[in-house]
């Protein structure tokens, strides 16, 4: 039985379904993120998580103990919310001390578990100050230690590292994946930040429209992306329309804007698809090797890499070369691509309404 | 800054600033003036100088009971506004927007009206041929009507019902700047809906709460209007005894004196309560 058991949980809103037939099973000490994007359910999902809001139907088991009739005081869960929710009047060792007190441990023992609560964060210097007098990525940290000092079975994090500027974003994504691992602690992490999701969580779960799309490991995730939403949601893509001519163990044949492709076995009944092709697995080649051939329409240094956008017969493709110091191809200057088959994405074509 | 934009934004505040200084200024600065002069009964005022009309409001024990009881009046309404208004504002914080500004004009709404005319109607209500009265005597539960007219604690509650909306107001004011996610965060720490309220919303409410009890307590304090109806001549506070001093006995030095001490007070008793609150909190809110 896995540590924790979401099954078939749907949340509705008067008429309108914020979750619907939510299923996800999370192991002990596992970093799970919910990715989508606002308004796909990822919050509401937390919510009941947390006792904050009732599911309209489907459970959420814990450690063998069903929670849906548990009030959110008695969860025992540690969440961090988006805002930090710091509690203005208070210092943060009085912060982090308030879910000690609130289970009547004594007056010792909870200064000796807020100093390793704040050992863990690094803030032990600060304990006496109040939460206005910090920077965004301290308050974060009080917000994780205060969840963090009660040992909760579950941790649960709200867009935690949305309200940071990038640079401090990125550090706090390791720092957070550290903490976590340090403490040992089961968490679930709602996020939009695709990066954000890969960078900590060993599995991705992505969300669309309330339902759960597909939940592997990051990489998996990127690699085979159950549906054009993900392959786009994640990442960035060349999503283009074809048409599957046939396939078989091989591989397959395709026709994009009257061009003939080869691609990768698919497991897709001949007919209108989506083909995704990540910009980063398209090489630029002499030309006689070349799949297709255009001049350059877009040219951006990105420091670390070059992002270019070129004009090819089966639409404007999007490359990704990693800045190795030689010479680009300049603007307008027409280049050649090439790209083995069996890094194109065969996905089912998504109706208009999904 | 050249010259002429230096003194732009005196040139522009110009007329409230001489409209303060004709309006206010000077006729509180006459008043503390008369405040030192003489009277007596044949010759009326006289230009002199002199602390006389200090010494007798300070030796007299009767103006020492006003004072008293102006006070207590204004203590008494500042805390059941202060318990009425913080449930109220926490409601109205928490309410859909549309209901919230329904729910404010409803606040609001007695303001519109005429306060001697709100007074009128509580004379009405706690008279001892009153609505209330009768009713209770109707219904049989009393023999003799209950004493509401002319009592401190009928003026208490007249004020109460002018006082709330700043109260309302201040707090609600207060409110909106706090995260609410602090009380899920609270609750997800395992305390529960009265600890939440005690430890987690009212502090953070307290702001509001002593700016809220430093106006009504001031314009409770120097109300005239609520405690000269339902007060009457039997219970006098500070502001009426000035009325009566200047109107009825025509001792108009002695009635400075009485509103230059009302004055003072409560400007001790304000700022004193804004240090107090500043000290307590300073560390904590913007």
């Amino acid at each position: 039985m896995p540590f924790l058991q979401l099954s078939g949980l749907t949340k509705r809103f008067g008429d309108v379904v914020a979750v619907e037939d939510f299923s996800l099973a999370v192991e002990k000490g596992e970093f799970v993120s919910l990715l989508g994007p606002s308004g796909c359910g990822k919050t509401t999902t937390l919510q009941m998580i947390a006792g904050f809001e009732q599911p309209t139907s489907g459970h959420i088991m814990l450690n063998g103990r069903h929670l849906e009739e548990v009030p959110a005081r008695n969860r025992g869960l540690g969440i961090v919310f988006q805002t930090y929710a710091l509690f203005p009047h208070m210092t943060v060792e009085e912060n982090v001390a308030f879910g000690l007190e609130m289970r009547g441990i004594d007056k010792k023992e909870r200064a000796r578990k807020v100093a390793g609560a704040l050992e863990l964060v690094q803030l032990a210097h600060l304990a006496k100050r109040y939460p206005r007098a910090m920077s965004g990525g301290q308050r974060q940290r009080v917000a994780l230690a205060r969840a963090l000092v009660i040992e909760p079975e579950l941790l649960l994090l709200d867009e935690p590292l949305s309200n940071l500027d990038a640079k401090l974003r990125e550090e706090m994504q390791l720092e957070l994946r550290r903490i976590q691992q340090e403490a040992g602690v089961t968490t679930l992490l709602v996020t939009h930040d695709q990066n954000e999701a890969m960078a900590l969580s060993d599995r991705v779960a992505v969300m669309h429209h309330g339902r759960l799309m597909q939940q592997e490991t990051p990489f998996h995730v990127y690699e085979n992306p159950k549906s054009s939403f993900i392959s786009t949601f994640l990442g960035k893509t060349n999503s283009l329309t074809a048409t599957l001519k046939t396939t078989n163990d091989e591989g397959s044949a395709l026709v994009c804007n009257g061009m003939e492709l080869a691609g990768p076995p698919a497991h897709l009944r001949p007919g209108p698809i989506t083909v995704s092709l990540r910009p980063e697995r398209i090489e630029i080649v002499e030309a006689g090797e070349a799949v297709v051939s255009g001049p350059v329409i877009e040219r951006i240094f990105l420091g670390d890499q070059w992002l270019f956008r070129i004009e090819t017969p089966i639409g404007p493709l999007l490359v990704v070369r990693r800045n190795r110091g030689q010479r680009e191809p300049e603007h307008g200057e027409t280049v050649h691509l090439a790209w083995t088959p069996h890094h194109l994405r065969l996905l089912p074509k998504e109706d208009e309404a999904a | 800054m050249t010259r002429r934009s230096r003194s732009r934004p005196w040139i522009l505040s110009a007329p409230a600033l001489l409209l303060f200084l004709v309006l206010l200024l000077v006729p509180l600065a006459m008043t503390f003036i008369l405040s030192f002069h003489s009277f007596s009964f044949y010759g009326g005022i006289t230009p002199t100088f002199s602390l006389e009309n200090y010494i007798e409001v300070l030796s007299d024990g009767y103006f020492y009971e006003i004072f008293g009881r102006t006070f207590a009046i204004a203590l008494a309404t500042t805390l059941i506004c202060a318990a009425i208004g913080l449930p109220q504002a926490y409601f109205l914080s928490r309410m859909h927007p549309f209901w919230r500004s329904v729910m404010l004009l409803v606040v609001l709404g007695p303001l519109l009206i005429s306060v001697v005319v709100r007074t009128l109607g509580w004379a009405i209500l706690l008279g001892n041929k009153g609505v209330i009265n009768d009713a209770l005597r109707d219904l049989g539960l009393i023999t003799s009507p209950i004493r509401m007219m002319y009592t401190s604690g009928g003026i208490v509650l007249a004020l109460v019902h002018v006082m709330v909306p700043f109260m309302i107001l201040a707090i609600w004011a207060a409110l909106q700047r706090t995260d609410p996610a602090t009380e899920s965060a609270a609750e997800s720490l395992g305390a529960r809906p009265w600890t939440i309220f005690r430890r987690i919303v009212l502090p953070q409410a307290m702001p509001g709460i002593l700016s809220g009890s430093l106006i009504v307590f001031s314009l409770s304090a120097s109300a005239f209007a609520t405690p000269a109806i339902l007060g009457g001549r039997r219970v006098k506070v500070v502001s009426t005894t000035v009325y009566d001093e200047f109107l009825n006995t025509l001792n108009w030095p002695l009635g400075a004196a009485i509103a230059m001490l009302l004055l003072v007070s409560v400007l001790a008793i304000m700022v004193g309560w804004n240090r107090l609150v500043e000290r307590r909190f300073a560390g904590v809110f913007e």
